[in-house]
């Protein structure tokens, strides 16, 4: 907390490379607000790629910061464990601990996932393309034009909404709880927030738990669908889930989250960078077939989940450093995507880049993000309906972004369309 | 080099020369073959360059490892001559190889 307040009283980020590197910290959730982390994984990958910091607002940590090495823990799983903590902060046990299968270790992870995953596998998605389309085109066609308005609220968070609404079959009109259970969700401790989180866990076990339970019994009376609920209710191995709130909780909280603040900011940021790089920009419009090799730079470039977390089964020797049993071990994707080994320019935002879909953000290994055609559909299609109405996004601000060490994302991206 | 053919999910034949001690997956980025992704570029961590093996060719290319097999849990449609692409490499026995290519890459 001291840290904090030294923030605050020098109304400043500290430049890195003055700071003593045994003792930096890149956890700090003021850094990525402030868009200031950079330079902070600039010198960790240069002068200390696994690099231990012994003393944070979570602890000590072991940060990953280059991308082969990021690679290699990811794959690891029999070492490197995703059991109750995925982030850089501890959950607060017991009261607060919502198991989901992201945060589960094998054989558990493999059935609860496995029993989902055809709710967003390529098959299921083709199907969905024409539906997602028109929800896409009524939300451009729906927007002011020359008026000043805020993209994230109107189209970022619209969007993703929508689509996870018809992922759960959501009753559509009660669709805007799925992002207000999101935000509450991911507004915690354990990634840098200073919230009260008896209410956080009040909102979520007394709202979230008690709507879902309902929808529950509702699609357990019903034939089995494609929809994630239908899929757990009917669900050989997950059938009973709904008789372990908190294990129910957890998951709906990660289905939630994951098509969430994830696509939501990756939706914002193609608005974002093509301002910064007008180049890109005309790229762009003079040749869409672009478009899904950019979707691919834009969720690189983004990084909209900054890291995720893993605890060391035992000691391990990796990359010249001891790191020992119960270590946190925090891989950060959004330094990985940055690597100049193995991405050239990586700072550079280039829609052409080739290879463009290497990039960390979905992460590897068996936690390898299930959602991630969910994410790219909708960048592909909304970027497909806006060339076709819009000759410019026009970012009239610069935007604003979230505090949080973990969602890299957007709360106000100030925009004017201008139609074609 | 080494012919090998992929056969795409229309059915289109696609005949490479393939380079020794190269992967398969490799062979088929290098020569544009469609629907091979290799997200990871190879490193058995995503999933992206599945293919279905034709069987005569099954005890040829070896067995997969733990890695693949935990991999390929987790893609669609996989079948018991699934392999990941990037973990096949190419010898002069695997001359004439054939594999087909999945719909889509999850």
């Amino acid at each position: 907390m001291k840290e904090e307040s030294f923030f605050e009283k020098e109304n400043s980020i500290p430049d890195p490379w003055d700071l003593p590197l045994e003792t930096l910290d890149v956890s700090k959730a003021e850094l990525f607000q402030n868009n200031k982390h950079g330079e902070y994984f600039r010198r960790l990958r240069k002068e200390a790629p696994v690099h231990y910091c012994p003393d944070s607002m979570h602890g000590a940590y072991w940060s990953i910061t280059k991308y082969n090495d990021i690679v290699a823990i990811d794959t690891d799983h029999k070492r490197f464990s995703s059991d109750t903590n995925i982030v850089i902060g501890d959950v607060p046990e017991p009261e607060f601990v919502a198991p989901m299968f992201i945060a589960m270790d094998e054989p558990k992870h493999g059935v609860q996932r496995k029993t989902v995953q055809p709710g967003v596998a390529p098959t299921q998605l083709s199907e969905m393309e024409e539906v997602l389309r028109q929800k896409v085109c009524k939300i451009l066609d729906d927007l002011p034009i020359n008026e000043e308005f805020n993209w994230v609220e109107r189209v970022s968070k619209e969007l993703t909404t929508q689509m996870l609404a018809t992922l759960f079959d959501f009753p559509f009109e009660d669709r805007h709880l799925l992002p207000y259970w999101s935000d509450v969700s991911t507004t915690t401790t354990t990634t840098g927030q200073d919230v009260d989180m008896f209410e956080r866990q009040r909102i979520l076990s007394e709202e979230t738990l008690v709507y879902f339970s309902k929808l529950w019994h509702k699609r357990a009376a019903e034939p089995k669908k494609f929809d994630f609920i239908s899929l757990f209710a009917h669900g050989e191995e997950t059938k009973d889930m709904i008789n372990n709130p908190a294990e129910f909780l957890g998951n709906l909280i990660l289905l939630i989250v994951g098509g969430n603040d994830t696509t939501r900011n990756s939706i914002s940021a193609g608005v974002v960078e093509l301002n910064h790089n007008p180049k890109e920009y005309d790229k762009l419009k003079s040749n869409p077939s672009l478009i899904p090799n950019m979707v691919s730079e834009i969720i690189r470039y983004q990084t909209p989940l900054g890291h995720m977390r893993r605890t060391a089964l035992e000691d391990v020797e990796f990359r010249g450093q001891k790191i020992r049993k119960g270590d946190r071990v925090v891989m950060w994707y959004v330094s990985g995507n940055r690597d100049e080994e193995v991405i050239d320019n990586p700072d550079e935002f280039l829609i052409d880049r080739d290879k463009a879909r290497q990039h960390v953000s979905f992460g590897f290994g068996i936690h390898r993000c299930m959602g991630n055609r969910v994410g790219e559909l909708q960048l592909r299609i909304l970027w497909e309906e806006i060339l076709k109405r819009f000759d410019r996004i026009e970012m009239t601000g610069e935007p604003e972004r979230v505090l949080s060490n973990f969602v890299m994302g957007y709360s106000n991206v100030p925009v004017r369309v201008h139609r074609k | 080099m080494t012919k090998v053919i992929f056969i795409d999910h229309e059915g289109n034949n696609h005949q490479v020369n393939a380079t020794l001690g190269e992967s398969l997956m490799e062979a088929a980025i290098s020569n544009n073959v469609p629907s091979i992704d290799a997200d990871c570029g190879g490193l058995c961590a995503c999933g992206t360059c599945h293919v279905f093996i034709e069987p005569n060719w099954l005890s040829k290319v070896g067995e997969r490892s733990e890695m693949e097999d935990s991999m390929l849990e987790y893609t669609e449609n996989v079948k018991s001559n699934s392999r990941l692409s990037c973990q096949i490499k190419i010898s002069e026995e695997l001359e004439g190889l054939t594999v087909k290519l999945p719909e889509e890459q999850y």
